[in-house]
């Protein structure tokens, strides 16, 4: 709504994050400018490591949009893992039955389409337990989550064991979203085509919400559902088909997740990106692009803490606190929106006076 | 003459409008002053900077004379100010009684002690003759009901100055007359009040001074013993405003709506609408009246496709429309200005363009492709606000929430009728209105008649449902109790139908 008031805020509160992360490394007696300093360092030091930095990011941006996308139509997708193991389990299978069938080119869009539509289908399960019986959609994700984690838990030893019982077979790089000129261009680094998808949904969104019809209705329906209802627009089908939506970026985060960013799918995990994408959507204040800015600091958050932790006496979870604590500052954000008015309240009387 | 509130030379700005224009007010103690003015002319903002909302840009408060800063409205309610809002601010599965010790709630080491607090409660209530139960839940009580908890919950903290913003509009007649009885008990204990009310007719009847608020500032104060209501209308708009409405004889034409033996429930299962029969026809105006809470609400509700018919039919041009969609009736040539403007009428996180087309934003030319045609939506908004008179700071760009009670009313009136619906189903469409502004819209709906199509209106005011209808029907606990032409009748014999009295009984 207020752009410059958003991004004030999230500056604020990225700010005392980064404050509060050299308060806890002075106390833990590491000097917090080297500290900061081998964060940056490990996540932007080399073209390799940037190139990790946004790989990390790529899953991030993907799973903040997917809740993002979720808050602005009035839903709390806290399901976004589960879609993602979803969106991930659909695409492992099919890279591991590829067998180089298909030439990439044509697999990728498969897969990235199929994996879009079991995440979207998985959260449609949640939009329709909501629109059809009033299921809160927090109680729903949740339940479905621990089913997608069960899911994944039995097909993988059961259908496409690797060397361990744990894990899946090793995705071939014939069928993986990694591209020979993409990794020989960060000099072997994780980043795969996850990037260009993760930009393009980051554009599409944008369109969705702010330029459509479709945009209109969702964000009616997620402001006043009344109001919505009596405008004639389809309750029930809306609800369902945002949390749809919203899985099905979700899906697309773990498709490039499994089968770009790893090499094989783990089983018995929640990936954690699911719920970070929480704290990606709060600090980019719900909208597409300040997603995509978020997401990339944290990205770099997240892969700079290795680096600093090897560099320093600093422990990762440092890295952890960090994040936590601009989470906290960016959910009371409310205190800098008070602070903003006042200092262009302030700033304009000076100009005049 | 002592004044226990003044304000003086209040400014307060918005985006794009200043709300208060350098405005005093006093109001001295033991007497209730009315605020009047045009929607949007910056009575509830004032009053929202006396209760400690907003801070003003400039201009001083002064309590019982002293000057103070009133930051918050914990510092208000220890100056012995309380305020009933427009809209209430009740939590709705609690008590009565948990409501209004909400904030202040006495405690007994770590344990809430509640049963002083009702008891207190309750020698209040009766004191000011409130009649309300301290243990009724907020959910169970009617509207009138709520608005004295909200008075309670002022008086619970010994409050002295007590504020109204438009009590009146959300309340039935006869609870006006309750309320106008609270209100002298209240200036009888030595309280004073500032009321503020669209409705001449209350500031004759309770007022003893009157500030008139034009456009941000103050027109001047007057004395209401001495001034007529015309006078306060004229001084409030700038011109003389007719208080009838010219409405040429016509035929009736078809029928454009028919209902067979309608039965709707209530949302607690109940039958609200008990086999309800009725012809609205193109070129009328049919008023309904009725008691508020007698099953309008739900008979509206299924004529729009927002409730489930149980049985019967609604015919609307002759087709069957009873279990078509909402959307699909609006195409029809339905339009509903619906009875809670906040809940139904608005989406108050959506900027006032996106609001005038709620309804037809999937339509050429606002959508191509399955895209928003943002300058056409913009100049179409633009025009409505233009033609009704919709003020908003900052124009079609402003968020509907932001809008005064009244433009907001006025927005919606003007999207609905802009529609040109073969149907126009209008619930209580003046509610909040400042009386230049009723004067426009009760224009607009004689001309929807004028031009041969039908008009259903319901309201709750009599007046409105006299001056405006061909026909009026009655309801009653969810019945017909029967139709009559306002000019072979009068406000008791419809009084009387509202209350049940059929006609065959009392003839
Ligand atoms: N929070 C706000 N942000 C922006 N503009 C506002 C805000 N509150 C009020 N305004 C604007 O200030 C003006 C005065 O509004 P206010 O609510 O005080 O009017 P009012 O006299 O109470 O009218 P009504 O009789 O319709 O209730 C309006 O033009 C309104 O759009
Ligand atoms: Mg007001």
């Amino acid at each position: 709504m207020n752009r410059s008031r958003d991004i004030f805020t999230a500056l604020m509160a990225v700010f005392l994050g980064l404050v509060a992360g050299a308060i806890f490394m002075a106390l833990s007696g590491a000097n917090p400018f080297a500290g900061f300093y081998y964060m940056f360092r490990g996540g932007l030091m080399n073209i390799e490591r940037i190139g990790n930095t946004l790989a990390t990011a790529t899953t991030l941006v993907l799973t903040g949009l997917s809740v993002a996308f979720a808050f602005r139509t009035g839903l709390f997708n806290i399901g976004a893992a589960g879609q993602m193991l979803i969106g991930g389990l659909v695409a492992t299978m099919m890279a591991l039955s590829n067998n180089g069938a298909l030439p990439k080119f044509l697999f990728i869009p498969l897969v990235l389409i199929c994996a879009m539509l079991g995440g979207a289908l998985w959260a449609a399960i949640a939009g329709f337990l909501k629109a059809r019986f009033n299921v809160h959609e927090v109680v729903a994700t949740i339940m479905t989550n621990w089913l997608a984690f069960w899911i994944v838990y039995y097909v993988i030893p059961a259908y496409f064991k690797g060397k361990l019982e744990t894990e899946s077979a090793r995705i071939p790089f014939e069928s993986s979203m990694k591209l020979d000129w993409l990794t020989n261009l960060f000099n072997g680094s994780y980043i795969n085509f996850g990037v260009f998808v993760a930009l393009a949904a980051t554009a599409v969104i944008a369109v969705i919400l702010n330029k459509t019809v479709l945009g209109y209705e969702l964000k009616a329906v997620g402001f006043n559902r009344h109001a919505a209802e009596y405008a004639g627009i389809n309750v029930s089908r809306n609800v369902t088909l945002a949390m749809a939506i919203s899985g099905a970026l979700a899906g697309l985060a773990g498709a490039t997740y499994y089968i770009g960013y790893a090499v094989n799918m783990q089983i018995g995990i929640l990936p954690t990106a699911g719920f970070d994408g929480i704290a990606v959507a709060l600090l980019g204040a719900n909208s597409p692009w300040g997603v995509l800015a978020s997401a990339l600091f944290f990205g770099l958050l997240h892969s700079g803490k290795g680096f600093m932790n090897a560099m320093t006496k600093i422990p990762p979870q440092i890295g952890d606190t960090i994040i936590a604590t601009i989470i906290y500052f960016a959910a009371t954000s409310i205190l800098f929106v008070r602070l903003y008015d006042f200092l262009k309240k302030k700033l304009k009387k000076e100009v005049k006076a | 003459m002592e004044h226990v509130v003044e304000m003086l030379n209040i400014t307060k700005a918005f985006p794009g409008i200043i709300a208060n224009d350098d405005i005093s007010i006093q109001l001295r103690k033991g007497e209730i002053l009315a605020l009047l003015g045009e929607n949007g002319a910056g009575k509830s903002t004032l009053m929202s900077i006396l209760f400690g909302l907003y801070t003003p840009d400039a201009g001083r408060i002064l309590v019982r004379g002293k000057e103070i800063q009133i930051a918050n409205p914990n510092v208000a309610n220890e100056l012995g100010i309380g305020m009933v809002h427009q809209h209430f601010k009740l939590v709705h599965n609690f008590t009565v009684t948990e409501n209004i010790i909400l904030g202040m709630e006495p405690k007994k080491g770590p344990f809430l002690q509640t049963r002083d607090a009702a008891e207190k409660i309750r020698q209040l209530s009766k004191h000011y003759g409130l009649n309300v139960d301290p243990d009724a839940k907020i959910e169970d009580v009617s509207v009138g009901m709520q608005q004295r908890v909200e008075i309670l919950k002022m008086l619970y903290r010994d409050a002295e100055v007590l504020i109204f913003d438009e009590p009146t509009a959300v309340l039935t007649p006869q609870e006006i007359i309750d309320l106008m009885k609270i209100m002298r008990n209240l200036i009888k204990e030595g309280k004073s009040i500032i009321l503020i009310t669209h409705k001449l007719k209350e500031i004759k009847e309770i007022a003893d001074r009157c500030t008139v608020i034009r456009r941000g500032k103050v027109i001047g104060t007057v004395d209401v013993e001495a001034t007529t209501s015309a006078q306060m209308a004229e001084m409030m708009v700038g011109r003389q405003v007719s208080f009838t409405v010219d409405k040429p004889d016509q035929a009736a034409g078809e029928v454009v709506l028919e209902l067979k033996d309608l039965r709707v429930q209530s949302s607690r299962k109940t039958e609200a609408v008990k086999g309800f029969s009725l012809q609205v026809r193109s070129g009328e105006i049919l008023g309904l009246a009725g008691v508020d809470g007698n099953g309008q609400t739900e008979l509206v509700e299924a004529l729009t496709g927002l409730r489930k018919v149980e049985s019967g039919s609604i015919l609307f041009k002759g087709k069957d429309v009873t279990n078509l969609s909402i959307l699909h009736r609006i195409r029809e040539g339905m339009a509903h200005i619906p009875e809670d403007r906040q809940k139904r009428g608005l989406v108050l996180d959506y900027t006032m363009e996106e609001n005038m087309v709620l309804e037809i934003y999937g339509l050429p030319p606002f959508a191509k492709y399955g895209f928003l045609n943002k300058p056409e939506i913009r100049k179409y908004a633009e025009k409505l606000m233009n033609d009704f008179d919709v003020r908003a700071g900052e124009g079609p760009l402003a968020m509907a929430r932001s809008l005064s009670g009244g433009n907001q009313q006025k927005a919606i009136v003007g999207r609905e009728v802009a529609h040109d619906p073969d149907l126009l189903i209008a619930v209580q469409p003046t509610r909040g209105l400042d009386v230049g502004s009723i004067e426009y819209i009760h224009k607009r709906l004689v001309e929807q008649r004028n031009n041969g199509k039908a008009v259903l209106l319901v309201s709750l005011e009599l007046d409105e449902i006299m001056d405006l209808s061909d026909r009026i029907a009655v309801i009653s606990h969810g019945e017909l109790t029967g139709i009559k032409m306002p000019k072979e009748t009068n406000e008791a014999e419809i009084g009387l139908m509202m209350a049940g009295v059929s006609e065959g009984a009392q003839a």
